[in-house]
């Protein structure tokens, strides 16, 4: 299988690189438009700053490219906050494949902690629009942990298939055509990372 | 609900773990690398590998070890250890490793921390320190394993950490560690209580109820240990499901 990296100068690839290894995919990390649109699947992942990511993006044209994609893609953590509409990280308008907007999260009490690091839960929702579960969670049930590292958050909208609970429900996991994206790291989440990561891979 | 973090701390030197270890099935008890997968297996939340070697060559054969981690590990780790410099964060996050901490070098010239922050956000930044409860209750800043004082109070640096951007603290008690009667509660209550970012607990876990004892009384967010893992004393899968009893939220 081809398998893609967007490779936007975002932070640590490696693990990216690697969880799909241990899948016995080997990747290619590149910024190349053609490269990206051959592959049978893309990976948008990343840690990072929204506004630079995005100045990047567009200097490469990559932004275009991403939205025209028709093969799965699978954001991951500011992947999925650059796949909404805007985010309040630079005030930055984002790629607008998810019409919602990006917020950063407002500590209600002195527990919770910015950023939300660590392991959390999984609450898998029937999407309204997809009327069923997300193939993202073939064989999950709820419940499960994975693990997160990020100061800003996505709503719950309709494109939401899974929430975790920090402060307020956000959505952990977002589906819309050919387009997923996670907010936690799943290549950093353990024997749930992966089967999140081999149903990206099975789509 | 997020989950508090148990994390083993693995001692390293020269490429091998410093302290015996009672795990079994290990083709090399010794190999960080099948001990760190032995440990992500049983449920350990992140690693923190800590570099003892004091030699250049040591130091490569670190690096080396840290690409082999990153490559079979599928859950977060830190490194430290001979962290001085930007140039050494650059090399251990290219090695793969998703975190570094810094302990005396960021004492001695605090704007590493910023820099670090700077050039990898706040998330790769975990600032260790090493303090001791003095004869008059304060608590004292050391560096060099805890060898050297430098007049720094605790909550005073943490303070200045999390200021320059740090993205957890990791506290020491030089005064609990090694000792296992439990972890330094009322200090880490004062640390957690004050910052905003996470507070990891370390030094001096015995048994049991003192992890409960940090998450309760001492509100930290993981708690690290090294010898009590090591030498089997707890088992991870067991300790996890004793805090969940206590109504502790943990990953099971």
């Amino acid at each position: 299988m081809n398998v893609a990296i967007v490779d936007y100068n975002a932070g640590n690839i490696y693990s990216v690189i690697h969880a799909l290894q241990r899948l016995g995919v080997e990747p290619v990390l590149t910024d190349n438009a053609e490269l990206i649109q051959k592959a049978d699947k893309v990976l948008f992942p990343g840690q990072g700053e929204a506004r630079q990511a995005m100045q990047y993006l567009r200097s490469k044209g990559l932004d275009q490219v991403i939205r025209n994609l028709q093969q799965p893609i699978l954001g991951i953590c500011i992947g999925q906050q650059l796949m909404c509409r805007h985010s309040e990280e630079g005030d930055t308008a984002c790629l607008g494949i998810f019409d919602v907007e990006v917020k950063r999260f407002q500590p209600q009490r002195h527990e919770d902690k910015v950023p939300h690091m660590g392991w959390n839960s999984l609450e898998i929702i029937k999407n309204e629009k997809l009327k069923d579960k997300s193939e993202l969670f073939k064989g999950f049930e709820g419940g499960e942990f994975v693990y997160f590292v990020h100061s800003f958050y996505v709503p719950q909208c309709p494109w939401t298939i899974a929430t975790t609970d920090y402060i307020q429900p956000f959505s952990a996991a977002l589906h819309r055509d050919n387009f997923y994206a996670t907010q936690f790291h799943p290549e950093k989440s353990g024997s749930v990372g992966e089967k999140i990561l081999r149903n990206f891979l099975d789509l | 609900m997020l989950a508090k973090r148990i994390i083993p701390c693995l001692d390293v030197k020269d490429g091998q773990t410093v302290k015996g270890t009672n795990f079994v099935n290990l083709r090399q008890a010794g190999d960080p690398v099948e001990l760190g997968r032995a440990y992500s297996e049983r449920g350990a939340d992140e690693l923190v590998f800590l570099d003892i070697t004091a030699s250049h060559e040591g130091r490569k054969t670190f690096a080396s070890m840290v690409e082999r981690v990153a490559a079979t590990l599928s859950i977060p780790f830190t490194v430290g250890g001979g962290i001085n410099e930007l140039s050494d964060v650059d090399r251990m996050l290219s090695a793969g490793a998703d975190k570094v901490s810094v302990n005396s070098a960021a004492l001695r010239r605090p704007e590493l921390i910023d820099e670090i922050t700077t050039h990898y956000g706040s998330q790769v930044c975990v600032v260790a320190i090493d303090a001791r409860q003095e004869a008059d209750g304060q608590w004292q800043c050391y560096v060099n394993g805890g060898r050297i004082p430098v007049g720094k109070g605790l909550f005073e640096w943490a303070h200045e950490a999390q200021e320059r951007g740090a993205g957890e603290i990791l506290f020491t008690s030089m005064n609990h560690d090694g000792v296992k009667t439990g972890f330094a509660n009322e200090a880490l209550r004062q640390l957690a209580d004050n910052l905003t970012i996470p507070i990891i607990a370390s030094g001096g876990a015995g048994t049991m109820e003192h992890f409960r004892d940090a998450f309760k009384l001492g509100h930290v967010d993981a708690a690290l240990a090294a010898s009590v893992f090591h030498f089997g004393e707890i088992e991870i899968p067991e300790l996890k499901r004793y805090l969940q009893a206590e109504n502790i939220s943990v990953r099971l």
